[in-house]
């Protein structure tokens, strides 16, 4: 079955530093639908052209600069790189323990890192597709023609994401491209203005967070036949979450539920986390396959992000997100179903859920003395190796690292949620083309249904492409001789080509 | 009694064989520059500090004061000299601040800054450049070294060790190490030394360290270049 996938700028011809990884490499997605003699769809791909050379920037430089350098590797998401390395550069300088001081504040540049990325994806990415249908007219099909239909969704969209930005400027020191988390700890705390300034205006981001769960919401229920079963496919689920069971995007342990929603694996140190999964290789794309190693390939894959974490956690630490989490979980069981919902649309549903959890943890947060402590760093015995994973935006994130004796870092192994859930993308698009190829012909409607399938998981593939902005994607068809019956492309611009 | 000569208009007081650059100095004015530094010999090599004086194009790091002079700095015409001498400077390394433990506290990049430089303006030469990270409390990262030679001089005349030197000639000319294996462990170099500090980039760095000055407390956040000290 062997697909010619098409050939990105090698990234090994890459060199390293003042090249801007983000201006050379445009990752996109293809999608190959292979019919049988009947043209009944017999196999669909989604490749992700991935841009796997980052390794090989890191190795060779010192463990202190990482932090800050792997921020390059995401347009959306930089500061849970950020956090990732950091962490994962705690274990190398022996910081078993940050001060009090220095976790809550790392905790706030994260939650405000949540809070922005939830707010770009739903309102400025997901919500055309929502508010005015997949099909719609595409030109309106954004947050300026939101603007236009609904002013004060978009407004809010515009300052909870603005808001988001504002406590990382304060945190990191810049709103992209901060420097605030460093091995063991932070470079700076807040100021009692710089925290009065931000809860100023946090009660109006908790109102309005709340609001977005009722919005999305309310187009489940108007739409449960869409809603339920668009993209709809059975997976494990995987997440970290705190000692205690409950949600925490920042720190806590791996934990595995089956489809059923029974628990597979509990409290797994993440150090370990290569004894928990392996990454399957397959001939035909760049992106590698993660799965469970105790389940191996075929059963083992697994989905992350909001749908997985909502649902794998015991409880939310907070008092509304909670409340929503329990409605959540009551319509999952609503009309006879049982077990953790499936559907692909209900991503965005717990995606607002973690909004306003990030919101009250933000707000909560502000409130602490503790932000404006100056205990910023500890260490320890220095060591080789180091693991740091975070729950970002769009699901977990590994971010693993050797370092030799002279500092340099040696070995650098990244999985970004892109490419854990590049199983569970690929069984969306695949339940999409099942459901919407009419015959042989590939018609936009499909490729905007398959759009939004992808967006749902990650709106434009950024962590494992670099790109930023939206995700060209092209769909081709083959008949059972392997012959390209149809081919349809939408550039980043948005211009449809055939 | 002192002497004075004009920059850019002003009356810049001197003594007997100042140069143009200690005497501007001296007075509070600024004379963009790289390998000038008031504790060392002037080296006269970046070239970013040539000025016009009566006419002539001539370093002002080297150039000796003489009364009634009229000496152009701050001229479009010798910023725009400036800009492209830094530009080039951009591209023969390789500098990429985002990630640079040295942004906000590095000369080349404020003297960019200062002089609005916006791009690179021409093509990278992406040199293959190593780290030597054989030292335990020192770090050289020789992809931004701009041959300044302030190391150099700070090691051989300050610390009286001779760690570095410049050799090869023209493009090919960069910056060793003087120890049989090349190594920077191999040398007497210590962290305490003139010359770990007096780096006006990111390269002879002390380990460890990177990022923990915030941003808004580095060196030039604090004060623009033309007023801040020499590093
Ligand atoms: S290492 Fe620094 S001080 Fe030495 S020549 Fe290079 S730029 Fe100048
Ligand atoms: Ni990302």
């Amino acid at each position: 079955m062997g697909f010619e996938l098409e050939t990105a700028d090698h990234p090994e011809r890459l060199r390293r530093v003042a090249i801007d990884p983000l201006s050379r490499v445009e990752g996109h997605g293809k999608v190959s639908i292979l019919l049988d003699d009947d043209d009944r769809v017999r196999q669909v791909r989604l490749h992700i052209v991935e841009f796997r050379g980052f390794e090989k920037f890191i190795q060779g430089r010192p463990y202190w600069e990482v932090p800050v350098m792997v921020q390059r590797l995401c347009g959306i998401c930089p500061v849970s790189h950020h956090l990732a390395a950091s962490k994962a550069m705690d274990v190398i300088v022996g910081a078993g323990q940050l001060t009090e001081t220095a976790e809550k504040l790392r905790r706030l540049m994260h939650y405000g890192q949540i809070l922005q990325s939830h707010a770009l994806h739903f309102f400025h990415l997901a919500s055309p597709d929502l508010l005015f249908g997949f099909d719609s007219e595409l030109s309106r099909r954004n947050i300026v023609g939101i603007a236009a239909a609904h002013p004060e969704t978009a407004k809010r969209g515009i300052l909870l994401r603005k808001f988001g930005q504002e406590v990382i400027c304060a945190t990191a020191g810049k709103r992209v491209h901060g420097t605030g988390s460093v091995p063991g700890g932070v470079n700076k705390s807040l100021t009692a203005a710089e925290c009065d300034f931000l809860l100023a205006d946090s009660a109006r981001m908790i109102d309005w967070s709340l609001a977005a769960v009722q919005l999305i919401k309310q187009l489940h229920r108007q739409n449960p036949a869409l809603y339920d079963n668009f993209a709809n496919f059975r997976a494990n689920s995987m997440s970290l979450v705190a000692h205690d069971g409950s949600l925490d995007l920042y720190h806590g342990q791996l934990r595995v539920r089956d489809a059923d929603g029974k628990l597979l694996f509990d409290r797994v140190d993440y150090q370990a986390y290569g004894q928990l999964i392996a990454e399957g290789v397959k001939p035909w794309s760049y992106m590698k396959f993660p799965y469970l190693v105790g389940l191996g390939e075929e059963r083992g894959w697994y989905r992350v992000g909001p749908l997985a974490r909502v649902q794998n956690c015991d409880r939310i630490g907070t008092p509304l997100a909670e409340a929503e989490r329990q409605e959540f979980l009551a319509y999952a069981g609503e009309n006879g179903r049982s077990g953790p919902l499936h559907a692909t649309l209900a991503y965005h549903w717990a995606r607002m859920i973690e909004m306003l959890f990030a919101a009250e943890t933000i707000a909560a947060l502000l409130a602490d003395p503790a932000l404006q402590g100056d205990q910023l760093t500890t260490s320890g015995q220095r060591v080789a190796e180091g693991v740091g994973v975070i729950e970002a935006p769009r699901g977990t994130l590994i971010h693993h690292y050797r370092v030799d004796d002279d500092d340099l870092v040696s070995v650098a192994n990244l999985i970004v949620s892109t490419t854990h859930n590049n199983q569970a993308m690929n069984s969306a698009v695949r339940e999409v083309a099942k459901t919407y190829l009419d015959g042989r012909r590939l018609t936009e409607g499909l490729l905007n249904h398959i759009e939004v399938a992808i967006r749902a998981f990650d709106p434009c593939l950024s962590c494992a492409t670099h790109a930023l902005g939206q995700m060209p994607l092209e769909v081709l068809l083959y008949d059972a001789g392997g012959a390209i019956v149809g081919r349809l492309c939408r550039a980043s611009g948005g211009g449809l080509s055939s | 009694m002192s002497d004075v000569f004009l920059l850019d208009g002003e009356q810049v007081p001197f003594t007997v064989g100042q140069t143009v650059m200690a005497a501007a100095r001296a007075a509070g004015r600024y004379i963009p520059h790289l390998c000038w530094h008031p504790e060392f010999q002037p080296h006269g090599s970046c070239r970013l500090c040539t000025v016009k004086a009566d006419g002539h194009f001539a370093a002002a790091c080297t150039l000796a004061a003489r009364p009634g002079m009229t000496v152009d700095n701050r001229t479009a015409e010798l910023d725009d000299q400036r800009r492209t001498l830094l530009q080039m400077l951009f591209v023969e390394g390789n500098h990429f601040c985002p990630s640079c433990e040295k942004s906000g506290a590095c000369k080349l990049q404020a003297t960019a800054y200062e002089l609005k430089m916006m791009t690179p303006h021409f093509d990278h030469f992406f040199p293959d450049r190593a780290v030597d990270a054989s030292h335990p409390d020192l770090l050289l990262d020789f992809n931004r070294c701009i041959l300044c030679e302030l190391c150099v001089r700070a090691s051989r005349d300050a610390d009286g060790k001779n760690v570095f030197a410049i050799t090869g000639r023209g493009i090919k000319s960069h910056l060793i190490v003087n120890s049989p294996s090349g190594r920077l462990a191999d040398t007497a170099m210590s962290l305490a030394d003139r010359a770990a500090s007096v780096c006006p980039v990111g390269v002879i760095l002390a380990k460890g360290r990177g990022f923990v000055i915030p941003i808004g407390e580095r060196r030039y956040d604090r004060q623009q270049i033309g007023a801040a000290e020499e590093q």
